[in-house]
């Protein structure tokens, strides 16, 4: 009998995926790699010291709580209790889940389902759209547009059309996806901004699914607010978190979804049908390392702090290289991702395949060519908004000195050699 | 609250305002319709979350959740060690999304050299988050609305929940046990399937089957001649195979573990699932994979890119190492795959003795760090209750530990609901324990025994 066996339904057309292409094209070690947003920069030490006090307690090398190491979600809830001024019991209202990631598959899948509608803002962080669609649901796209018109100085610049949003809204809206600071422009949502979509989810019973990774990474003058804490909001938003990004520990794989017991018990049913638990180790010396910044937190020396005060500086310096470039950065306001325009480059790519979008040309000739690599913004956008977002990149400075370095000679050396 | 209920109405678009209000208590969102997918539906209940708290507050000897109370191997800690402390701080970073490429070689080696095949470390093995998470892929890959999932029975109770949240039916296929010979305890081998009784399962709707070898709980090793059965029906009736094998190092008495994947016409539709945590001692390390064609491979990278996406990097940098150093041993006595399962026999042939001792009717497990032992003769200390919800060896194993202070699981956990009545007065006990927690549940047996026959 010959062969029939093909992929479900639910993930039919989800099988490309912008970081296989372009991890792989950037993996070349002579390439100055500001594409994917992982530091090079080394952990705290403390964080390290701690995983491996950790390999050495022979319990903690085996199973743990299924939800949520007991220590972990206890310094969780401590934390943010802190941050939101309000009670978070650490067995009913988080999840400890495999990456921010794995939040919000948990969260889609518990939620998510044929017939809903979920709104996503553009650009967005490039998983959200395949995993909506896995969920069997219809993903409803609306851009942030630059409201200076092409003279975008400032992440802030981006901002959406209230009138617009409100007109996404329906009775199939299931939630919005909020993410703040936002991946790739790096924008700090303001408390009004959030407060227009905090009404029109209250109006139309909405949930709000609020990724909000690099909750710690917003800069002088910018504030992150958690729409959860506004009035109304508790109830229907799952807020989600990650190690990798606020201990710069990608690779470490943790983060959690906080919320109301009646939401959070359907991640966690989802969770313990997917993949159980969590591992054990990694989750103790998280723990470990909270527990020594929850008792900083009024202390300027706080990671959380200060790892912001660093990436600021490497925030500028990135601007700079790029302005003396003949380039203009959309300076972020949070986050460590920089997008820039450059169309005002003219390098001319049309001979190059055209079925690809400008921005994606751009990237593959500038890491043959210059030997930097970024990311192509069009690779965060739904399909009616590639044109307008194709001119742009994104780059990551999450990166220790000598990279930025190397990233500086490439940039001055730019215009010295033709394409 | 208005639930949809069954599959066939998940075609209707219901207008939600039309639904009838979801309760609202203060503080919980008025939703106007359940606020949770239906996929969730008939999947939350979960029988660890209450039997690991009952042993967490009553148990003083756990043989029940099935994890070591002893190290992983110290060459595996060191390993971890070197990984987190060296030089390379990259290793806290991403690494590949489908596993980090020095632990995908080394597997694609090692299960190449056991499968007699090439295999490309790139497109033929996939790292996942546990088996756990391995057999959600494959799951999530393959099984459409209306596909049916053959399952043996008894299972590894997670199974049964993800072909539903798949949207798939499983069917259930019973191993039934032999009687065995005259005076001598049972062993796993005796527990079969009835092959006409297998053949029946197998429908044009049939899109797998799961075969756990060796099983968990009973232990059985199926031998070739039960896989070609299994094989046989898969290649005729174009069914594809996942084949959990998290304890393929761990059978006894010379017995031999089989992968079906290297009988005839198997290859090309099975996907073998490992584990780091069962074959390093280390289950808290959650580090799995899959091995398998790419033309299967592709759909669980495709399931997993779009659910957790990395696996955590230092781990399996370790496991990678510790790989590396069971190659070179292969077969030696120093090697871990040959002390642990030389351990684990001992402890298994410990633990038999205690509970025949006592009454209590071991089946001897030909592989697993688990046995299922007959507890009719305790009976009298958990009267029936008839009428009863809950099936009776759950109830004696809830009484046990809060009485005896001795935790197991009840063998009905691992039937469906129809059938959890079929075989229920046995319990499942793990013994990869330390010698100091057997002697302890040795004590806790002979006391029993003793109150037994001087009460």
């Amino acid at each position: 009998m010959a062969f029939r066996h093909k992929n479900t339904r639910r993930i039919e057309g989800l099988d490309s995926n912008v970081w296989v292409e372009f991890t792989k094209v950037a993996a070349d070690p002579s390439i100055v790699n500001l594409g994917q947003g992982l530091p090079d920069i080394s952990p705290p030490s403390y964080v390290k010291e701690e995983l491996a006090k950790v390999a050495a307690v022979d319990r903690l090398n085996q199973y743990t709580r299924g939800f949520g190491h007991p220590s972990l979600v206890k310094a969780l809830s401590q934390v943010y209790e802190r941050v939101c001024g309000r009670k978070i019991d650490p067995l009913t209202d988080i999840l400890v889940t495999v990456g921010a990631y794995g939040s919000l598959f948990s969260t889609i899948q518990a939620l998510i389902e044929e017939g809903d509608e979920v709104i996503i803002i553009e650009p967005f962080y490039d998983c959200y759209e395949p995993m909506v669609k896995m969920a069997g649901a219809k993903p409803v796209f609306i851009p942030l547009r630059n409201k200076n018109d092409g003279n975008s100085a400032s992440s802030a610049d981006w901002v959406l059309d209230p009138a617009e949003l409100a007109n996404k809204f329906n009775s199939k809206t299931k939630a919005i996806i909020l993410n703040t600071p936002h991946n790739p422009i790096g924008k700090v949502f303001t408390r009004e901004e959030l407060q227009v979509i905090a009404d029109l989810c209250i109006k139309h019973d909405t949930l709000c699914i609020s990724d909000e990774v690099y909750e710690w990474l917003v800069y002088k003058g910018n504030k992150h607010i958690k729409i959860a804490t506004l009035p109304g909001m508790w109830e229907r938003t799952i807020t989600i978190g990650s190690a990798g990004k606020t201990y710069s520990v990608t690779g470490w794989k943790l983060g959690w979804s906080i919320g109301p017991q009646n939401l959070i018990k359907h991640l966690q049913v989802v969770h313990q049908n997917t993949l159980y638990t969590c591992p054990t180790p990694l989750q103790e010396a998280l723990a470990q390392a909270f527990g020594i910044d929850y008792k900083r937190m009024d202390d300027p020396d706080c990671y959380f702090y200060s790892l912001s005060r660093e990436l600021e500086s490497k925030r500028d310096r990135m601007a700079q290289l790029l302005q003396e470039a003949g380039l203009k950065p959309v300076i972020p306001d949070g986050g460590y991702f920089m997008i820039v325009d450059v169309s005002t480059l003219n390098v001319d790519l049309s001979d190059v395949d055209e079925k690809q979008p400008y921005d994606y040309k751009f990237v593959k000739w500038m890491i043959t060519s210059k030997k930097l690599s970024a990311i192509p913004l069009s690779a965060f956008c739904g399909p009616e908004t590639k044109r307008e977002f194709e001119k742009y990149i994104r780059f990551c400075f999450i990166k220790k000195d000598s990279t930025l370095d190397a990233a500086e000679v490439i940039l001055k050396n730019w215009n010295k050699q033709t394409a | 609250m208005l639930r949809r209920v069954g599959p066939s109405l998940r075609h209707f678009l219901l207008e939600r305002k039309n639904s009838a209000g979801y309760s609202s208590h203060s503080g919980e969102a008025k939703m106007s319709r359940p606020v949770q997918a239906r996929r969730l539906e008939g999947i939350d209940k979960n029988i660890w979350v209450e039997f690991v708290k009952l042993a967490a507050t009553y148990s003083t000897v756990n043989l029940g959740q099935g994890f070591p109370d002893f190290p992983p191997p110290d060459f595996l800690k060191e390993a971890f060690v070197r990984a987190l402390s060296g030089e390379n701080h990259m290793l806290h970073q991403y690494t590949r999304a489908f596993g980090h490429p020095p632990l995908v070689k080394i597997l694609a080696q090692f299960f190449g050299k056991l499968l007699g095949q090439d295999l490309d470390p790139m497109t033929n093995v996939m790292v996942t988050v546990g088996a756990y998470q391995a057999l959600f892929c494959c799951f999530q890959a393959f099984v459409d609305d209306g596909n049916e999932v053959i399952i043996i029975e008894p299972f590894f109770d997670c199974y049964e929940p993800m072909v539903k949240m798949a949207g798939g039916m499983p069917v259930f296929v019973p191993l039934r046990p032999k009687a065995p010979k005259d005076g001598k305890l049972m062993s796993s081998a005796d527990w079969q399937l009835d092959p006409a009784e297998l053949a029946s399962k197998f429908s044009e709707r049939t899109k797998a089957i799961v075969l756990n070898s060796p099983n968990n709980p009973l232990g059985k090793v199926f031998s070739r001649g039960e896989l070609e059965v299994i094989a046989d029906l898969c290649v005729k009736h174009d069914v594809l195979c996942i084949s959990d094998e998290v304890y393929e190092w761990l059978v006894y008495d010379g017995k031999e573990h089989i992968r079906i994947a290297s009988l005839q016409g198997m290859w090309d539709r099975t996907v073998i699932i490992g584990s780091a945590g069962k074959t390093f001692s280390a289950t808290g390390w959650k580090v799995g994979w899959t091995v398998g064609p790419n033309r299967l491979l592709q759909h669980l990278c495709t399931v997993h890119q779009n659910s957790v996406y990395h696996c955590a990097t230092v781990a399996q940098e370790a496991v990678a190492q510790g790989f590396q150093r069971e190659l070179k041993l292969y077969g030696k006595p120093e090697s871990y795959f040959v002390q642990l399962p030389k351990e684990l026999q001992q402890k298994r042939d410990w633990l038999i003795q205690s509970l025949d001792a006592v009454g209590m009717k071991p089946i001897i497990p030909e592989g697993t760090y688990f046995l299922v032992a007959d507890i009719s003769e305790f009976k009298s200390d958990v009267p029936d209750v008839p009428d009863s919800d809950e099936p009776y060896d759950s109830r004696f194993a809830k009484w046990m530990v809060k009485n005896k202070g001795l935790a197991a699981i009840p063998l009905s956990a691992f039937y469906c609901g129809a059938h959890k009545n079929n075989y229920n007065h046995f319990i499942r006990f793990c013994f990869a324990k330390e010698e100091a927690t057997l002697k302890a549940a040795n004590d806790i047996l002979q006391k029993w025994k003793r109150e037994k026959t001087n009460p």
